[in-house]
């Protein structure tokens, strides 16, 4: 059992793995407890089909895929906001239109390109086994600054979603906040995508907020709680990936969903 | 005290004795959606210590009103002035918005909900409640007897006891004028009344409180003054001044002044603007 547990780290990859695994099962559900009580769902399954282009120019032209990801993702928030100001469509027209859009792409430019060194699969299902040295800090970087950033804007990030007019009036500026959530958010899918892949990225969103949802009463308990069981859940799901040779985004979100069950199971909470 | 002007003809009424200045002045507010006119040019004052009803058909504009006064929407003309405050500062007025604005889904608990109505004002980073802040929240909701209530999440209380909440927190950002919009709707009748005994208590303190209803029972019992708003100014003075039998009409129509039963022969005016 021990061998099983601590073997798979004599290799440097699965050390940088390992990293990746748990800034990935901490962050997400921090901006998750964000994403499941404020509707943002098929917001970020779009922001992560979103930054599929950013991704491939980013593996095309040889930097780290997150340098281009980045300004791609928060790109793609603001253009949201953006259009459904525009055109007065509802954002979800906007987000569709966008999502299908910039996923079409990115599939494209891969598929132009030909090239041997990327595997489409690997950007879709995630393959934390092969993040590079660059990657990791990268990774590290960008988590901190989410949690720097949820942190330092907490109790107005909270005003904003349980009351946005009351926020308002007393001076919080509830639309700067709306974008500076969904930048946020933005951030994390791509630090993600790596792990998890652009299709899963929303398990990891959604899902461990979500049990926590079940488990604790107080926000910032959904958040810790929820931090908690993804990092349990993408570290199962990398020692799936290691010793059955599984993709590590199916890994790792169907352990989430696992113990998502359990808990749905075992209580469920009555509330309107 | 005073008479209505039915002829929709706003001039400043004070809605109080007194020589002192008024609290709240609001003056000449015109709000226009795309050429169709919401508020045309209301006026009226409130000097301390005064529990108004706001009261109209739906749609008359009260809710313009109240957003033009919290800064929520943009006014063509106008002005509105609370003395010896600032807008843009959490003091200037407090508002509690419909319940249909709030994100249920959100899990806050009491004590949070009224704690975020000591972090408006000047951006701070990291803000950490103090203790003072947490003394005085305990105050507020102590005022509206939901201190013991303080650690239950918000969608899990009652629509009076979420009210109460609100009304604590309007207390905690210090304002003077509070608007409250719709605030007896989802609120069971005893629940009503308990909310009128607190806001009766404020109203005491000084407190200028403002409440928009399309409810008309009970006007007399629970309001010191009433706001008759049809887009403009119909009438303003107590509630069994305002009630002239012009002034019905205007609000509702000839419908209106029958099933109140105030004015006998004013079926042949049968225009209903529902």
């Amino acid at each position: 059992m021990a061998e099983a547990i601590l073997d798979p780290f004599q290799y440097q990859f699965m050390v940088r793995a390992l990293i990746v695994s748990v800034l990935v099962g901490a962050v997400c559900p921090l901006i998750g407890g964000y994403v499941i009580t404020r509707n943002l769902s098929f917001m970020g399954d779009a922001l992560a089909h979103g930054v599929m282009p950013g991704l491939a120019v980013g593996f095309l032209l040889g930097f780290s895929p997150l340098l281009v990801a980045v300004p791609a993702g928060i790109g793609f928030a603001a253009l949201i906001g953006f259009i459904s100001h525009r055109t007065g469509l509802g954002e979800d027209t906007s987000i569709g239109i966008l999502f299908a859009g910039m996923f079409a792409l990115g599939l494209l430019i891969l598929s132009i390109s030909d090239s041997i060194t990327v595997n489409i699969e690997d950007i879709l299902l995630g393959q934390v086994l092969g993040v590079s040295q660059t990657d990791v800090i990268i990774t590290a970087g960008l988590a901190a600054l989410v949690v720097f950033l949820l942190a330092a804007m907490h109790r107005q990030l909270m005003f904003t979603s349980f009351d946005p007019i009351g926020a308002k009036v007393v001076g919080i500026p509830v639309q700067a906040m709306d974008y500076v959530l969904l930048g946020i958010l933005a951030l994390v899918i791509v630090l993600s995508v790596q792990a998890v892949g652009i299709v899963l990225v929303l398990a990891m969103l959604v899902v461990p907020a979500a049990t926590a949802y079940l488990l604790a009463r107080r926000f910032i308990n959904i958040m810790i709680i929820g931090a908690a069981l993804g990092v349990a859940a993408t570290v199962t799901g990398l020692y799936l990936s290691y010793h059955y040779n599984l993709p590590s985004g199916p890994a790792m979100s169907l352990t989430a969903i696992g113990m998502f069950a359990v808990a749905a199971v075992v209580r469920r909470r009555v509330t309107t | 005290m005073n008479a209505s002007t039915p002829n929709g003809q706003p001039n400043l009424i004070n809605g109080a004795n007194g020589s002192t200045e008024a609290r709240l002045i609001v003056e000449n507010v015109t709000v226009e959606f795309e050429g169709f006119k919401a508020l045309s040019s209301v006026s009226f004052t409130a000097h301390d210590g005064n529990l108004i009803g706001v009261v109209g058909p739906n749609g008359a504009g009260k809710s313009t009103l109240f957003n033009a006064m919290a800064g929520l929407q943009p006014m063509n003309t106008g002005k509105v002035r609370v003395i010896g405050r600032t807008a843009k500062h959490p003091d200037f007025l407090a508002y509690v918005p419909q319940r249909e604005k709030i994100n249920w889904r959100f899990p806050a608990s009491v004590e949070e909900v009224v704690m975020l109505g000591r972090s408006g004002g000047r951006w701070r980073w990291f803000q950490r409640p103090s203790a003072k802040d947490k003394e005085y929240v305990r105050y507020c909701l102590e005022r509206v007897n939901m201190w013991i209530h303080r650690t239950d999440l918000m969608p899990e209380l009652s629509g009076g006891q979420r009210q109460r909440v609100f009304i604590a927190r309007a207390l905690a950002q210090e304002a003077h004028v509070f608007l409250l919009d719709e605030s007896f709707s989802g609120v069971d009748v005893g629940a009503q009344k308990y909310l009128v005994e607190i806001l009766r208590g404020l109203r005491d303190d000084g407190k200028v409180i403002l409440m928009a209803t399309h409810d008309l029972t009970n006007l007399a019992e629970r309001f010191d003054q009433v706001l008759c708003l049809n887009h403009h100014v119909c009438a303003y003075g107590p509630p069994n001044e305002v009630f002239t039998p012009a002034v019905l009409e205007e609000l509702y129509g000839a419908h209106g002044v029958t099933i109140t039963g105030s004015g006998p022969n004013h079926r042949q005016h049968n225009e209903s603007n529902g």
